[in-house]
């Protein structure tokens, strides 16, 4: 999969914005995106687009141009956005589509997200246990556990995701935090404080993608999808709000659209030169290291402990400050993470530009009920 | 005389003042479910018997809730009233993992590993006046008598 390839990336600030509403910040995000790669909306043959509480994505057209083109909505919970991109590729290899975009844009109420029980009538939700910060309390404290991951490594995640959102102009929290400050802030859920945790928020991103061979027209500087792949979860798998999980162990979505990425790209994690890994909280970066195949289980603590994850180091990880500085707007979030990985492969990440010269980076969403999305992209 | 009413129907009965969870297991591959629910996500095999589910088992993981969740949905005090809880899975031998509280909210008392107990947990008064109860998890008592 090399043949299909990202033109034009536009943002809307993350952040909190009162008065502006989710969908002005996607449109403010398409804007971006055209004129980034010197388009109009006219010329784009399809859109794809997501959000989870800003309203449904197509209803745009009637603001920023009504062409007729295809305009199709997805939701897909935390991989609403890499969902849209994927939905994007498949629309152009499948020949639909030469030139079109991938949208994502959201804006959440304050406060941890509102959860519906599983089924019935809510016993879970009245039990108080349909809250996405237990799972993620429970899932580290048990791989901490196994693992010997202490205390210190998650405030050095945390400190490390404020430290590189300073530098992020789009970035909501932009003031560092030293370790010690993430690990005294107020005990959420344990092992986890308030600082190791992202807070849902608002934003929007979009990219224009076109046929590789035709990638020139648009831009000097083109970045390829080597791939795109979402899996959901098997049997097995531990997964957020679950009453109940099987004895019998799988590793879960992520290792598996990992493989699957993998595969497609045609390289392993050795060839990737940054990465942005899903960190609702800093134990979840932790995770998400060992499970999209970047080091062995247990090796994060020494990995953190080398710096071997900043913006300096030899694989840099969530250089844009990640959930934890940006927040976490459901639609757009995916979308974040590979508008950075463009910015970085052009070269143009500012600050925070990743030393080493970068040719191959990686994506990686999670989210509720158990989904998973990755990208590879490639100068 | 005050009345104990579970906060669900279907998902667990007292009995002797003790919760006895509701499951499900396949009679083709034997996995058990919980909450009850037709169809196996293991062997895709779709027929089922109902089953209790074991009282003890062992703390698989474990968290604390230390600030209060949104109420609705939450039952239990909420505001100054609200009393942080534990929540944690644990292994039913044999069968699987159950979420639930625990009656534990102190890190340093609890440890993976532990041997836990069903018991019932009140969460709040409704308009009837009957006590609402959940199920939740305690350390049992290695005597075995109820602490
Ligand atoms: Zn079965």
């Amino acid at each position: 999969m090399s043949d299909v390839a990202i033109v034009g990336i536009g943002m809307h600030e993350f952040g909190r914005h009162d008065g502006i509403s989710g969908m002005d910040q996607g449109v403010t995000a398409v804007r971006r995106a055209l004129a980034d790669c010197g388009q109009q909306w006219s010329a784009m043959e399809f859109a794809v687009g997501g959000s989870m509480d800003g309203g449904a994505a197509d209803t745009m057209v009637s603001r920023i141009g009504l062409t007729g083109l295809p305009f199709t909505n997805v939701v897909n919970g935390c991989a609403t956005g890499g969902t849209a991109l994927a939905q994007a590729v498949n629309t152009i290899q499948s020949g639909a589509g030469d030139l079109g975009i991938a949208i994502g844009f959201d804006k959440h109420e304050k406060g941890a997200f509102r959860i519906r029980g599983p089924r019935g009538k809510d016993w879970y939700g009245g039990s108080g246990l349909a809250l996405t910060t237990q799972f993620f309390g429970m899932k580290i404290n048990r791989y901490m556990h196994q693992y010997g991951i202490t205390q210190p490594t998650l405030a050095k995640v945390g400190a490390k995701a404020f430290r590189n959102g300073a530098l992020n102009p789009m970035a909501w929290r932009r003031k560092p935090l030293s370790e010690q400050e993430v690990a005294e802030s107020l005990m959420l859920s344990y092992p986890l404080t308030q600082y190791m945790f992202c807070s849902p928020g608002e934003g929007g991103v979009a990219m224009v993608l076109c046929r590789a061979d035709k990638a020139k027209e648009y831009t000097d500087r083109p970045i390829y999808l080597k791939a795109a792949a979402v899996r959901t979860r098997k049997f097995g798998s531990f997964e957020v709000l679950a009453p109940s999980i099987a004895i019998e162990h799988d590793p879960g979505p992520t290792a598996a659209a990992s493989k699957a990425a993998f595969e497609m790209a045609g390289i392993g994690p050795e060839d990737v030169d940054v990465a942005q890994l899903q960190d609702t909280e800093a134990g979840a970066e932790i995770m998400h290291m060992a499970e999209n195949g970047f080091c062995e289980h247990g090796e994060q603590e020494q990995m953190l402990a080398n710096g071997e994850t900043e913006i300096n180091g030899r694989l840099p990880v969530n250089t844009d400050g990640g959930c934890l500085a940006n927040g976490e707007p459901i639609g757009a979030s995916g979308l974040r993470q590979v508008y950075e990985n463009v910015l970085q492969l052009r070269g143009d990440a500012g600050e925070r530009q990743v030393p080493n010269d970068p040719k191959v980076a990686y994506t990686h969403v999670y989210g509720a009920p158990g989904i998973s999305g990755v990208t590879i992209l490639s100068r | 005389m005050t009345t104990t009413v579970a906060v669900a129907d279907g998902i667990f009965e007292i009995r002797d003042g003790k919760p006895v969870l509701l499951g499900t297991r396949c009679t083709n591959c034997d996995n058990h479910m919980y909450p009850r629910q037709t169809g196996c996500p293991r062997c895709l095999f779709n027929e089922q018997e109902d089953v209790e589910l074991a009282t003890e088992g062992t703390l698989w993981t474990w968290t604390v809730q230390a600030f209060p969740p949104k109420s609705p949905p939450y039952l239990g005090p909420v505001g100054d009233d609200f009393v942080p809880y534990g929540v944690g899975y644990v292994e039913l031998p044999g069968q699987l993992r159950v979420e639930g509280r625990l009656t534990i909210s102190d890190p340093d008392q609890l440890q993976i590993g532990m041997p836990m107990e069903l018991v019932l947990d009140p969460l709040t008064v409704d308009e009837d006046g009957n006590q609402v109860v959940t199920y939740a998890f305690a350390p049992k008592n290695e005597n075995g008598d109820p602490s």
